[in-house]
């Protein structure tokens, strides 16, 4: 569980860090989105030093970006090779049969390559430095406009955060159940697939009507304190927007218009 | 002095039971006063919880909170001066930090942020947790999380403060901790307490101990009155104060003892008084 990065997030109080999560959550959409207008190696260094400037606003350490790329790495080879061999055109270095390593090959396996590790750098970035709980703070006001089709933003807001606030609940819940099994014999993550399938059965059960007595009281407690559904409530936690995602906002326009200018 | 809760001729039976959980109750509650009801496990006593804010509706019988009939249509009036506090702090921990649980209660009330704020700050501020709201339900110990429900429920300033044995999943520390805060809230303000309970120095500080034993009044009096019937008690299948405990320990190796109730101050001085005397 350690292992992975992305969804983590790391503490700290950087400029990236205090930008608001709506500004962020935007951005890095619109960065992935303009990736995909670089196509030649000017256009691609300058993404990559923007990404790398990021990154260092966020003062987070460069490792971690690192080993949000690792679990993707055989994702990444593996598309990168099949650009190497299967694109055609340009000077052929090296040939065998249908296969071949050609000039447009190689650059565009580079590209390919570049493209992969930008969106899970910045991806990445948005994850370490943004809070669960912001980004969905971020979402509901995002989708607040769907309001007038009818979609019930505050409710689904609400199952969010309750979801997000019962993850660690919920975790710490299955450690016990997978404790007290094992203290009774139950052997998780041994024997063939059909076995091991079978051993989940007595974690997952307690967990499922553990969940309902949990959501039973919650909606009591809820009840008790006044809950009458989504309109008329205010909220206690408001998303303000700063300067700084003024600056944030103008210096991806300047990039989009830098792209624009340098691609080929 | 008014009444805050009046209690009559209460019946409840849960859809597919066979026997009534509540059988014709009937209770009065003055302003300001701290009821303790004890009873054992199915007395009822959580039920009786549950008809008194409308989370029940009775099957037969009346409720009125601060002048208020429970009815359909002011059930949320009454839930706004009614708060209660549950058994199990992980399962009433709503919002996503300290300070949103606290507010929760405030925002389903559509109350203005500005005030939201000052409230969430001085709820947060009795309990001791102001250093604490930011910080998410998962990092608080239960005694912490439990004092965060209670701010929740103070920060809506309510009458009555039902506590639905709250302080059962608490350590002795813990527990000791929280009636303080409660029996501090009553010194500030007129509370009115009803504390459901297991737990009898939580009993023995109530103004009044009601018996409640399958889902009747079995017995009600001050702690005094009622803990000096020890062995009566104790066939009820709940517990005496460790005074009394002694006392029957000196009793039974035949040491005079007074047969009204003493807590432990009186204990103390009427052992000191007996070895002086001999």
């Amino acid at each position: 569980m350690n292992k992975l990065i992305l969804g983590r997030y790391i503490p700290g109080d950087s400029w990236i860090h205090q930008l608001d999560p709506r500004t962020k959550l935007l951005a890095s959409f619109y960065y992935i989105g303009i990736i995909f207008l670089a196509n030649d190696w000017k256009s691609y260094l300058v993404m990559t030093l923007a990404t790398f400037f990021m990154i260092w606003l966020s003062k987070v350490k460069l490792g971690f970006f690192l080993r949000g790329v690792r679990p993707m790495l055989w994702l990444i080879l593996f598309t990168v090779l099949l650009q190497v061999f299967f694109t055609t055109g340009g000077k052929v270095y090296w040939q065998w049969g249908w296969l071949a390593i050609t000039q447009f090959g190689l650059s565009n396996g580079a590209f390919i390559f570049m493209r992969f590790v930008l969106i899970i750098f910045i991806s990445t970035l948005l994850t370490l430095t943004t809070q669960p709980l912001s980004l969905a703070d971020a979402v509901e006001s995002l989708l607040r406009p769907l309001r007038v089709l009818h979609v019930p933003v505050t409710e689904l807001a609400l199952v969010l955060q309750i979801a997000l606030r019962f993850v660690p609940t919920l975790m710490d819940q299955t450690t016990k159940i997978m404790n007290a099994q094992r203290a009774r014999g139950v052997d998780f993550g041994s024997g063939n697939l059909f076995q091991q399938m079978k051993a989940v059965v007595p974690l997952l059960i307690p967990l499922f009507v553990d969940s309902f007595s949990i959501a039973e009281d919650l909606a009591t407690a809820m009840d008790a304190r006044g809950y009458q559904g989504g309109d008329g409530r205010s909220k206690f936690r408001v998303l303000k927007y700063h300067r700084r995602d003024g600056v944030a906002a103008a210096g991806m326009i300047v990039l989009t218009g830098l792209l624009l200018l340098l691609r080929a | 002095m008014t009444e805050a809760i009046q209690i009559d001729h209460l019946s409840y039976t849960y859809p597919d039971a066979t026997h009534p959980a509540l059988a014709d109750v009937s209770l009065d509650i003055a302003q300001g006063e701290w009821v303790a009801i004890i009873g054992h496990n199915g007395s009822g006593k959580s039920t009786l919880a549950k008809n008194i804010n409308g989370l029940l509706a009775p099957t037969s019988g009346q409720v009125t909170v601060a002048g208020l009939p429970l009815t359909e249509e002011n059930i949320w009036d009454i839930r706004a001066k009614v708060g209660i506090v549950f058994q199990n702090p992980d399962n009433q921990f709503v919002g996503a930090t300290v300070g949103d649980d606290v507010a929760f209660g405030l925002e389903n009330r559509g109350m203005p942020r500005d005030e939201m704020i000052v409230r969430v700050d001085d709820a947060l501020e009795q309990v001791n947790m102001s250093a604490f709201s930011s910080r998410e339900p998962a990092r608080l110990s239960g005694g912490q999380k439990q004092r965060v429900a209670i701010a929740g429920i103070i920060a809506q300033r309510p009458d009555i403060i039902i506590l639905d044995e709250a302080t059962s999943m608490l350590d002795p520390a813990g527990r000791l901790e929280v009636l303080q805060l409660i029996q501090a809230l009553r010194e500030r303000q007129s509370l009115t307490v009803l504390s459901i309970t297991h737990d009898i120095d939580e009993a023995a500080s109530a103004d009044r101990v009601i018996i409640l034993n399958d889902g009747a009044i079995k017995e009600s009096g001050t702690p005094a009155e009622i803990f000096a019937r020890g062995p009566e008690l104790i066939e009820l299948g709940l517990d005496v104060p460790f005074a009394e405990r002694l006392k029957h320990a000196l009793i039974s190796r035949g040491i005079n003892m007074p047969a009204h109730y003493l807590d432990e101050e009186g204990l103390v001085n009427y052992l000191w008084t007996l070895h002086s005397t001999m």
